[in-house]
């Protein structure tokens, strides 16, 4: 198993935002973790990539335990996080942007390699690399952002909400895209969404949280098939 | 001729207090904290090229010195006092100035320190060439070779400055940790570390500026001087005028408030020495409370 976690257990000051959360993700896998609002999807996006410190629990990464390592320490393992929001700088240009991505392994030809390759993924990224990000549309931020990630050669992808705000269509192609970076990079992927049925559709492992609990977890496809979870999370 | 006199010693001074002012930009960007002890900073490191001076008789040895010393100082400061201070100053009525209120302190801690040291009296830096002015068609210039030096490495140093920012990783580094320092995390930039690089080279900076400051002046250094007092206020409103935000907006804050101060000394009365910044502050504040430069569009550099 890729990633492990268990028991897993977050505060926020006294708010108990997860609770004895277990999930393990095997490498090469996509998975999609959904619920409503406030069911802590965000909070344990952000414990993975060590931006918040868990109260209990463990997390093995590649067989070594992450917890109290911090972001730029998870980067240099392999985790990379789009967090909420088209999580983009506006001020800096669309290839300043994407050598973020990759600025910590000092490497300038590696970089330049690396924009190729996002370009090539994003030829939309690639036409506007000099622009500045604020001059995007949500969609193509949300595809830089995304670049980013990919800039840093990541082994697991913590996706938070990539499809927010964004028009049906566009959300149609960033979803077939994450389907294809996963299978085409051999990335472990989770996804976390409030498009529940997007997110499911492209994914091989689903997972519902609510309330800070695990309720549900499945292959992707048997959650979209049990009555229960279409009820309450897809709508039909 | 009264004009271009004025036009020069005006830019002179200007440059100085950009100088100043794109310190106090450098330390606002990395820590949000507007420091006040930044002209008692640029105080000590020119006590440091003061030293430096007096014994190698160089100033072009001296200045690299007192800018090495400043960046040490900036960046002790910054890990020792400010980093804490952030860090658990997070609740409470006085959660956000706390740093702030502590670089007054700071202030009064690096006078007083000084004055110990190398004692209340003037001492004096020579400076690399003289300040006599120009000559022009007999006319003599307050305009001189010193100033046109100043000028000319002033300007130099924020080519190398803006090359930094716009050109490098590090620049990179320090504009992310500056814009989204949690962006900056997650793309693997130690942020605790850019932000000392950034008082770093506030501190350099800001060793420059006090280099300048004295020799452009009366080339006299003492810790309670009337030239880092002026430095202080003028560097303050001059980022202030730029946004406090953009190293642009703080090269033209230091140029449109050298000018204005020059004109105004020049033209109205030179009585107006110390009450002129200040007008000129108080009546930015007012037209543009988010200062001159103070637009999204202005936080490019």
């Amino acid at each position: 198993m890729s990633l492990n976690v268990s028991n897993l257990t977050v505060h926020h000051g006294a708010i108990c935002a997860i609770s004895q959360v277990s999930i393990a993700v095997p490498t090469g896998t996509l998975a999609a973790m959904i619920g409503s609002n406030g069911a802590g999807k965000t909070t344990l996006l952000r414990t993975l990539s060590g931006l918040k410190t868990p109260t209990n629990g463990s997390i093995m990464w590649k067989g070594e335990k992450i917890i109290g390592l911090k972001p730029e320490a998870l980067v240099r393992r392999g985790i990379s996080h789009v967090s909420e929001g088209k999580s983009v700088i506006p001020e800096l240009t669309v290839r300043e942007n994407l050598e973020l991505g990759a600025i910590w392994r000092r490497n300038a030809k590696e970089s330049k390699e690396s924009i190729d390759q996002v370009a090539s993924i994003f030829p939309r990224l690639g036409e506007r690399i000099q622009q500045r990000a604020d001059t995007l549309s949500g969609g193509e931020r949300q595809m830089l952002a995304i670049g980013r990630a990919i800039m840093a050669k990541p082994q697991l992808l913590l996706l938070d909400e990539p499809s927010l705000g964004l028009a049906p269509l566009v959300v149609e192609q960033i979803f077939q895209t994450i389907r294809d970076l996963t299978t085409s990079m051999n990335l472990t992927v989770l996804l976390v969404e409030q498009n529940a049925m997007g997110a499911l559709k492209i994914a091989d492992l689903g997972i519902v949280l609510n309330l800070g609990k695990i309720v549900a977890i499945n292959h992707a496809q048997a959650l979209i098939d049990d009555p229960a979870v279409r009820a309450a999370y897809l709508g039909y | 001729m009264d004009l271009l006199n004025t036009f020069l010693i005006g830019i002179t001074a200007g440059t100085i207090y950009a100088l100043m002012a794109i310190s106090m930009v450098l330390v606002w960007r990395s820590t949000r904290v507007v420091n006040f002890a930044q002209a008692g900073m640029a105080l000590l490191s020119t006590y440091f090229g003061y030293e430096a001076v007096t014994r190698l008789e160089s100033f072009w040895i001296a200045l690299p010195v007192a800018m090495i010393g400043g960046a040490l100082v900036a960046a002790l400061v910054e890990m020792i006092l400010i980093r804490l201070l952030v860090k658990h100053s997070t609740s409470g009525p006085i959660a956000g100035v706390a740093p702030i209120i502590a670089t007054l302190g700071l202030l009064g801690v690096i006078r007083s320190i000084s004055a110990m040291i190398w004692g209340g009296q003037d001492l004096r830096i020579v400076g690399p060439v003289s300040n006599d002015g120009f000559t022009i068609n007999a006319t003599t210039l307050v305009f001189s070779p010193l100033k046109l030096l100043i000028l000319v490495t002033v300007l130099v140093l924020m080519l190398i400055l803006s090359v930094i920012f716009q050109k490098t990783n590090i620049g990179l580094a320090l504009r992310a940790s500056a814009y989204a320092p949690e962006i900056a995390r997650l793309s693997g930039i130690k942020v605790d570390w850019v932000r000392t690089l950034g008082w770093a080279l506030a501190g350099a900076t800001g060793a420059v500026a006090g280099m300048f400051q004295t020799v452009n002046g009366n080339g006299t250094l003492s810790p309670d001087s009337i030239e880092f007092s002026l430095l202080l206020v003028s560097g303050f409103i001059a980022a202030v005028i730029g946004g406090l935000d953009s190293l642009i907006g703080a090269v033209i804050g230091g140029l449109v408030l050298g000018l204005m101060i020059s004109f105004v000394l020049m033209y109205v009365s030179s009585g107006l020495f110390f009450i002129a910044p200040f007008v000129i502050l108080l009546t930015i504040l007012f037209i543009r409370p988010q200062g001159v430069f103070g637009a999204k569009a202005a936080r490019r550099a």
